[in-house]
C-alpha cells in the first residue's frame, strides 16, 4: 500500500483532468516565499503539511498568508512541524478559493461485493466516519461499463448540484474512476470537493496505490511507507516482516500459520516481538537470508514454525544452518523448531545435526519458546 | 459425488514449464488426479512429468478435453491466463498466483462469472478431495479420505488444520483452499452451498482471519441456510490493529472485521469455534462421534 502525499496525489487528480486550485509544492521557505512572488502561488493562499496523517487543521498544520512575507513566515513554522510523529518535509501553497460549499467523493473496493464503489455525500470536509450513515450515497460500479451516465447523475442529485456546478461533475467523476483504474488505486478521495462559483475544485487529493500492482506503476517506486529500518531491508528481500514490542522472534510460512503461531505464543503468556513469514520458498537462501534478517532484530529467543508444502522442510533447516554459521557468538539466540509437512524426516535430521531438535505438537514447543524467553529475559 | 473435483475432473496446468509448475503437476499427479495437459505460450510439442505441453488453452482442451485449469502464471500475466481459459470453456480454475493486482482479480471474476466459470483463489492452496483429485498445492501428506469439510482462507494455516484432523484418525471429504486476497473468486458464501448439498460431507472446518466480512458474512449464511454441524477458527487474534501481516486481507480497519467480530457472529450462528489450531481436531471428533460417522 502506498499512501501518496496531498500534491502527489493531485499530480495524479490532474492528469485525469480533476479541476484542482493554482498552486506548488515547496520544501523551503526560500522557495515558498519564490512561489508567491512569482505568482505561481496566488495570494491569499493557504499552507499546508505534506504529511499522511489526518486532522492537519487542528494541528497547526495549516495555515493561511495574505503577503509573501507572512507566506514566508508560515512555510518556516509548518516545516519545523512534527505532525504526529511524522517530520513535515514537504509543503504544499495553493490559492485560497471562495467556497460556497464542501462536497465528498471518492471510489475504493467493496470486498465483500467484489465491486468497486463511488462513495458520495454532500457533507463533505469532515472526515467520512463522522458523517451519518443516511448522508452517504453508495454506488457499486460494474467493471465492465464502467461508470455510466447515469450513476453520475445520481451523483449529482445526491450532493444537491444544478446549473454550473452539476455540469463540471461529470468531468470530476470521469477523472476520479479513470484514475482509480488506471493507477491500481485501492482508494482515490476528493474531501472536500468545493463549490466554487459555477464550478467544483478538488481542495484535498487522498490517493492509495496498491503495491501488488507495482510491477506496471515504477513511478510510484520511490516512496515509502511507515517502515522501520528493517521492515524496508525486508521488503527489499520480499519477506513479510513486522516489528512490535516483545521478545520472541517468530518465523512461520504463511500469513495465516504466522498469526495462529501469535495467537498461540500470546495465549501462553509469551511476547512475540517480530515476525517474519517465510511465505512460500523453496530457495534455502531466501531462509538463510531471513534468519539473517532476524538476528539483527535481536529477539531472546527465536521461534520457528514452518509447515511444509511449497516450502519443504529440508531447504528451511538447511537454510537455518547456513544461517546460524554465519551469526557471530555473541549475537546468537536459542531456538525453538517445528517443522511439518513435506519432507519432515530430512528436515528434522538436518537440524538435530546442528543440535536443535523439531517438537512436533504446537502447543509443547510453543511453550518451549515462551519459557526460554522468560528465562533470558 | 464430491465438491467441485471428482475422478473425472481433467486438469490442465498453465505455466506448467515453470518451477511451480513443474513441481505441483507431479504431486498432483502422485495424488491421483488426471493431469492431462500443460499450457506454455510456445513450448507446444514438449512434455512436462510425461504430460504434453500446448501453445493455447483451447489447443489443450481440444486435445485432451482437459475441463479445470491451474493457474501458476506470474502475477503480470495471470489475468491474460484466466480468461483464455474461461475463453476455452474451462469451467473450473484454481488461481494459485500471488500478488495478482486486484483490479486485474475484478476483471477476472466478473468475466469468469459472466461465462459461468467458477475461480477458485486467487493466492490460494487450491481444492483437494482424497482419494479422487487435487487441484493446486496442498501437500498431498495432509490427507486421508473421510468425511469432514475444509474451507479455509489460509495457505500453510489450512495444510496443518487438515493434517490434525487426520492425526486425529478423521479424513476430509474436499478441502478447499480460497485464498486470502481482497476479491476471491469464491468465498465463503460462495463455498457453503456446496458443502450443505454435498453428502459426503458430515460436518465442515472453517478456517478464517481477521480483516474483511467474509466470515461474519459466512455467519449469517450458515445460522439461516447450513444445516450441518460447524467448526471454526480465527487467526490473528493477538494481532495489532492496523499493521500489516502479509495478506492485504489481514487488515484491521475500522473496527470491522475483528477477531472478536467474528467469533461472536459464528458462534452466535451455532457454530463451535476453537481458540488454537490445535483444539480443532477434538472438537471435530466430538462432533463426528455425534454425526454417527466418521
Amino acid at each position: 500500500m502506498v499512501k501518496l502525499a496531498e500534491w502527489r496525489g493531485k499530480e495524479v487528480f490532474r492528469k485525469y483532468g480533476i479541476p484542482l486550485p493554482r498552486g506548488h509544492v515547496a520544501r523551503s521557505d526560500d522557495e515558498a516565499e519564490a512561489l508567491v512572488r512569482a505568482g505561481t502561488v496566488p495570494l491569499p493562499c493557504v499552507i499546508k503539511a505534506q504529511v499522511l496523517a489526518g486532522g492537519r487543521g487542528k494541528g497547526g498544520a495549516v495555515q493561511f498568508a495574505t503577503t509573501a512575507e507572512e507566506a514566508r513566515a508560515a512555510a518556516r513554522q509548518i516545516l519545523s512541524l512534527e505532525f504526529k510523529g511524522e517530520k513535515v518535509r514537504e509543503i504544499l501553497l495553493e490559492e485560497k478559493l471562495p467556497i460556497a460549499r464542501e462536497l465528498y467523493l471518492a471510489v475504493t473496493l467493496d470486498r465483500a461485493k467484489r465491486l468497486p464503489v463511488l462513495i458520495a455525500s454532500a457533507q463533505g470536509g469532515v472526515e467520512i466516519e463522522a458523517v451519518e450513515d443516511a448522508q452517504i450515497d453508495r454506488q457499486w460500479i460494474h467493471p465492465f461499463p464502467g461508470l455510466t451516465g447515469f450513476e453520475q447523475r445520481r451523483a449529482a442529485e445526491v450532493l444537491r448540484l444544478s446549473g454550473g456546478p452539476a455540469k463540471s461533475l461529470a468531468p470530476v467523476l470521469d477523472g476520479l474512476w479513470r484514475a482509480f483504474v488506471a493507477e491500481d488505486a485501492e482508494l482515490v478521495e476528493i474531501n472536500p470537493l468545493a463549490v466554487v462559483g459555477e464550478g467544483l475544485v478538488a481542495l484535498d487529493a487522498k490517493v492509495i496505490i496498491e503495491d501488488d500492482a507495482a510491477f506496471r506503476h515504477p513511478e510510484y517506486s520511490e516512496i515509502r511507507d511507515d517502515r522501520t529500518p528493517l521492515e524496508e531491508i525486508a521488503r527489499e528481500k520480499d519477506i513479510a516482516f513486522v516489528q512490535l514490542d516483545g521478545n520472541i522472534g517468530v518465523i512461520a510460512n504463511g500469513a495465516g500459520l504466522t498469526m495462529a503461531t501469535l495467537d498461540v505464543l500470546q495465549e501462553l503468556g509469551g511476547r512475540p516481538g517480530i515476525f517474519l513469514d517465510l511465505g512460500g520458498t523453496d530457495d534455502p537462501k531466501k531462509v538463510t537470508e531471513a534468519f539473517l534478517l532476524m538476528a539483527l532484530a535481536k529477539p531472546k529467543v527465536v521461534f520457528l514454525n514452518i509447515f511444509g508444502g511449497v516450502t519443504r522442510c529440508d531447504t528451511v533447516a538447511n537454510g537455518l544452518v547456513a544461517a546460524l554459521q554465519q551469526v557471530p557468538a555473541g549475537q546468537r539466540f536459542p531456538i525453538v523448531a517445528r517443522i511439518r509437512g513435506n519432507n519432515e524426516a530430512e528436515g528434522t535430521a538436518i537440524l538435530r545435526a546442528a543440535g536443535i531438535t523439531s517438537v512436533p505438537q504446537l502447543k509443547d514447543s510453543a511453550q518451549a519458546a515462551v519459557d526460554l524467553a522468560r528465562r533470558s529475559a | 459425488m464430491t465438491v467441485l473435483v471428482d475422478a473425472e475432473t481433467r486438469v490442465v496446468v498453465q505455466g506448467i514449464t515453470g518451477h511451480q509448475g513443474t513441481v505441483h503437476t507431479r504431486q498432483m499427479k502422485a495424488f491421483g488426479t488426471q493431469v492431462v495437459a500443460g499450457v506454455t505460450p510456445g513450448k507446444a510439442g514438449g512434455e512436462v512429468e510425461g504430460v504434453p505441453v500446448f501453445d493455447s488453452v483451447r489447443a489443450a482442451v481440444e486435445r485432451t478435453q482437459a475441463n479445470a485449469s491451474c493457474i501458476f502464471v506470474p502475477a503480470p500475466w495471470a489475468k491474460d491466463a484466466l480468461l483464455e481459459a474461461v475463453d476455452a470453456g474451462i469451467r473450473l480454475a484454481t488461481v494459485v498466483t500471488e500478488h495478482i493486482p486486484f483490479h486485474d482479480m475484478l476483471t477476472m471474476y466478473h468475466y469468469a462469472r459472466s461465462q459461468g466459470t467458477r475461480i477458485i483463489g486467487p493466492n490460494c492452496p487450491g481444492i483437494a478431495a482424497p482419494g479422487k483429485a487435487k487441484v493446486g498445492i496442498i501437500p498431498n501428506v495432509v490427507f486421508r479420505p473421510g468425511r469432514v469439510g475444509v474451507i479455509s482462507r489460509s495457505g500453510t494455516l489450512t495444510y496443518e488444520i487438515v493434517n490434525g484432523i487426520k492425526e486425529h484418525g478423521l479424513g476430509q471429504s474436499t478441502c478447499i483452499g480460497l485464498g486470502g486476497d481482497p476479491v476471491v473468486g469464491t468465498s465463503f458464501v460462495d463455498a457453503l452451498p456446496l458443502f450443505e448439498e454435498d453428502p459426503d460431507t458430515d460436518l465442515l472446518v472453517m478456517v478464517g482471519e481477521i480483516g474483511g466480512t467474509a466470515e461474519e458474512d459466512a455467519a449469517e449464511y450458515i445460522q439461516h441456510h447450513f444445516t450441518k454441524p460447524v467448526v471454526a477458527y480465527i487467526a490473528g487474534r493477538s494481532a495489532p490493529p492496523g499493521k500489516r501481516m502479509g495478506h492485504a486481507g489481514a487488515i484491521i480497519t475500522r473496527g470491522k472485521g475483528t477477531a472478536e467480530t467474528k467469533v461472536a457472529a459464528l458462534e452466535a450462528a451455532g457454530a463451535r469455534v476453537a481458540r488454537f489450531p490445535y483444539e480443532i481436531p477434538d472438537l471435530v471428533a466430538a462432533l463426528a462421534a455425534g454425526a454417527g460417522r466418521r
